[in-house]
């Protein structure tokens, strides 16, 4: 004890940053800020698992966990950069509708579900070079205008999507996930778990994002544009991979939503779908939500 | 590796905010470009680092033509730069912002970034030594956690500095660096980027305080309405006519001149 007062008052500021960071260090080692995320978000979805009395809870549950994935990827691309796209409904119901249509053909749901989120993805590449070129306003208006005419194509092709009345989704039921490992549960309670399952490792990702080099360009990005090229940052390059990223989220969620409900509309794909999810992610996560969700 | 700005200009509605200017910054040196306010001094630097386009003149780093490069690409040829108007990162902490200059050195790619693999956190504690070592030479090192957007204008010019050099640059651009600070931080500041240019380090400074351009510049290029108006060494300029008058006018600079003579 004495011993350790010496060498603290010896050089006081060194080694207290030093004893700081260490901590922080080995802390980091331990448990990455991800893991740490999933954890917090598993305790979240068991607990409502605890406490819902009924299938309709679960429903609602599930609901809330798509939206959550769907919000984190809006969180990475407005949180992070802070790039506002007033278009993802149109990267989700291009998972949605993937996930529904290509079962009609043959193909399994899953691969049907991958096959929707990589499709997304790659319309998230492809649009997204150019029309980051975009800044403000012109990007929401431009994003817009990519989800109106992605929703327009999907409520015209009734031969395909069944129109403006919607189509029903053959395939999964998550229960059948669970049998394989003996559990038996509730349509609903399946679909609730690999929703909040699903979500949660949508956070986690969105974590470790957040304190790794690549999430330090972003947020670099957000802060100054013309510092982060000065540095060597690729700003076309990173806002088109935070694009992507977060189509992908988008898809994800709305593939998942398909399965859950089984039934799936073209209002998923509508704008006032894409504000729902802004606005979400505006008011239920900080600018920052790395700072929120990894706080120590 | 030395810069060589040859004939450079650009014109902003008519105005030719930077005319046909033309100079070399040697490695192991600081050139200092000096100039009253609206000279055109950053303008230049926004020019140099690929800021802004120019429309005639070359930039050559080391004989090689990077005129017309992106700002990014600039950056991988070893070139850094600090901003008059500051451009940290305000959200982030002292050592994130510097610890975003390591991105040329950090190896990770997206998909170990986004899973959180040894490798991405790895180079992220890389990141963080360097970025702490670098804090500690501008004299940061207390203050690694403060957000930016709490520090004081003098730190954070510090903290770009800082930021660049992390970088590993071979040619830095300077800013008004010592803007903002005290007597004694200023005198910290001339300290590094005299150790910065003892480095070997090609090192280009735009400065208001004339005793930290002529107790540390190799060389000084003297700017006034976009056009280099003289060159040379600190005793050179500290005489010439030409800058005394642009300084003071010219009725200013005969005056100096009588008052020299009385
Ligand atoms: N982006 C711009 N658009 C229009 N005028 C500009 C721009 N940037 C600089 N200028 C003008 O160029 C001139 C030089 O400015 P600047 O390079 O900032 O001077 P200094 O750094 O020497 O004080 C000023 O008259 C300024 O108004
Ligand atoms: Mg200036």
């Amino acid at each position: 004890m004495a011993g350790q007062e010496t060498t603290t008052s010896a050089a006081p500021v060194d080694t207290g940053r030093d004893a700081y960071l260490q901590n922080k260090v080995t802390r980091r080692r331990a448990i990455g800020p991800g893991l740490g995320t999933f954890l917090v978000f598993a305790v979240l979805v068991g607990l409502g698992a605890l406490i819902f009395p009924s299938s309709y809870f679960y429903r609602v549950g599930t609901l809330v966990w798509i939206n959550t994935l769907a919000v984190t990827g809006i969180v990475v691309l407005l949180g992070y950069v802070g790039l506002v796209s007033l278009g993802h409904a149109g990267f989700f119901t291009i998972g949605a509708y993937t996930t529904a249509i290509l079962p009609n053909y043959g193909v399994p749901s899953p691969l049907a579900m991958l096959s929707g989120v990589l499709l997304a993805g790659l319309l998230a590449l492809v649009v997204g070079r150019p029309i980051l070129k975009l800044s403000g306003y012109y990007l929401a208006i431009a994003t817009l205008g990519l989800g109106m005419l992605i929703w327009m194509v999907l409520s015209k092709e009734a031969w395909l999507t069944g129109g403006p009345d919607g189509m029903t989704v053959s395939g999964m039921n998550a229960r059948n996930l669970f049998k394989m490992v003996g559990l038996n549960l509730k349509s609903a309670e399946a679909w609730y778990w690999v929703a909040g399952f699903t979500a949660a490792i949508g956070a986690a990702i969105a974590v470790n994002l957040a304190g790794s080099p690549s999430g330090r360009s972003l947020r670099a990005i957000h802060d100054s544009d013309v510092a982060a090229r000065s540095l060597g940052i690729d700003v076309a390059r990173a806002k088109s991979r935070a694009f992507v990223i977060s189509a992908l989220y988008a898809a994800v969620a709305g593939g998942l939503l398909a399965l859950a409900n089984g039934y799936i509309t073209p209002e998923t794909g509508g704008f006032m779908h894409s504000v729902e999810m802004v606005t979400m992610a505006v008011l239920g996560g900080p600018p920052r939500c790395s700072a929120r969700w990894s706080a120590p | 590796m030395s810069l060589d700005i040859d004939g450079l200009g650009i014109a902003f509605g008519g105005i030719k905010a930077v005319d046909g200017v033309s100079f070399t910054a040697k490695p192991g040196e600081v050139t200092s470009i000096i100039g009253p306010n609206g000279a055109g001094k950053t303008t230049l630097f926004n020019l140099v680092s690929g800021v802004y386009r120019a429309s005639s003149g070359r930039v050559r780093i080391d004989g090689q033509d990077v005129t017309g490069l992106a700002a990014h690409d600039l950056a991988r040829r070893g070139m850094a730069r600090t901003f008059q108007n500051l451009q940290v990162f305000p959200q982030m902490s002292a050592l994130d912002n510097v610890m975003t200059g390591c991105h040329m050195q950090e190896k990770s790619n997206l998909l170990s970034d986004l899973l959180g693999l040894p490798g991405a956190r790895c180079e992220t504690e890389r990141s963080r030594a360097s970025a702490m070592a670098a804090l500690e030479r501008a004299g940061l090192a207390d203050l690694a956690h403060r957000p930016a957007s709490e520090m004081s204008y003098g730190q954070l010019k510090r903290l770009e500095i800082a930021r660049a050099l992390v970088t590993g640059c071979t040619i830095l651009l300077l800013d008004e660096p010592a803007a903002g600070c005290n007597a004694v931080e200023t005198r910290e500041v001339d300290d590094l980027i005299h150790a910065i240019a003892d480095e070997g380090k090609t090192v280009v400074l735009i400065e208001h305080d004339m005793r930290m351009v002529m107790r540390i510049s190799s060389h000084i290029v003297v700017l006034d309405q976009g056009r280099k108006i003289a060159e040379g060494g600190p005793e050179e300029i500290r005489t010439n006519p030409h800058v005394i008058a642009a300084y003071l006018g010219a009725h200013g600079a005969a005056e100096a001149e009588a008052a020299a003579h009385a």
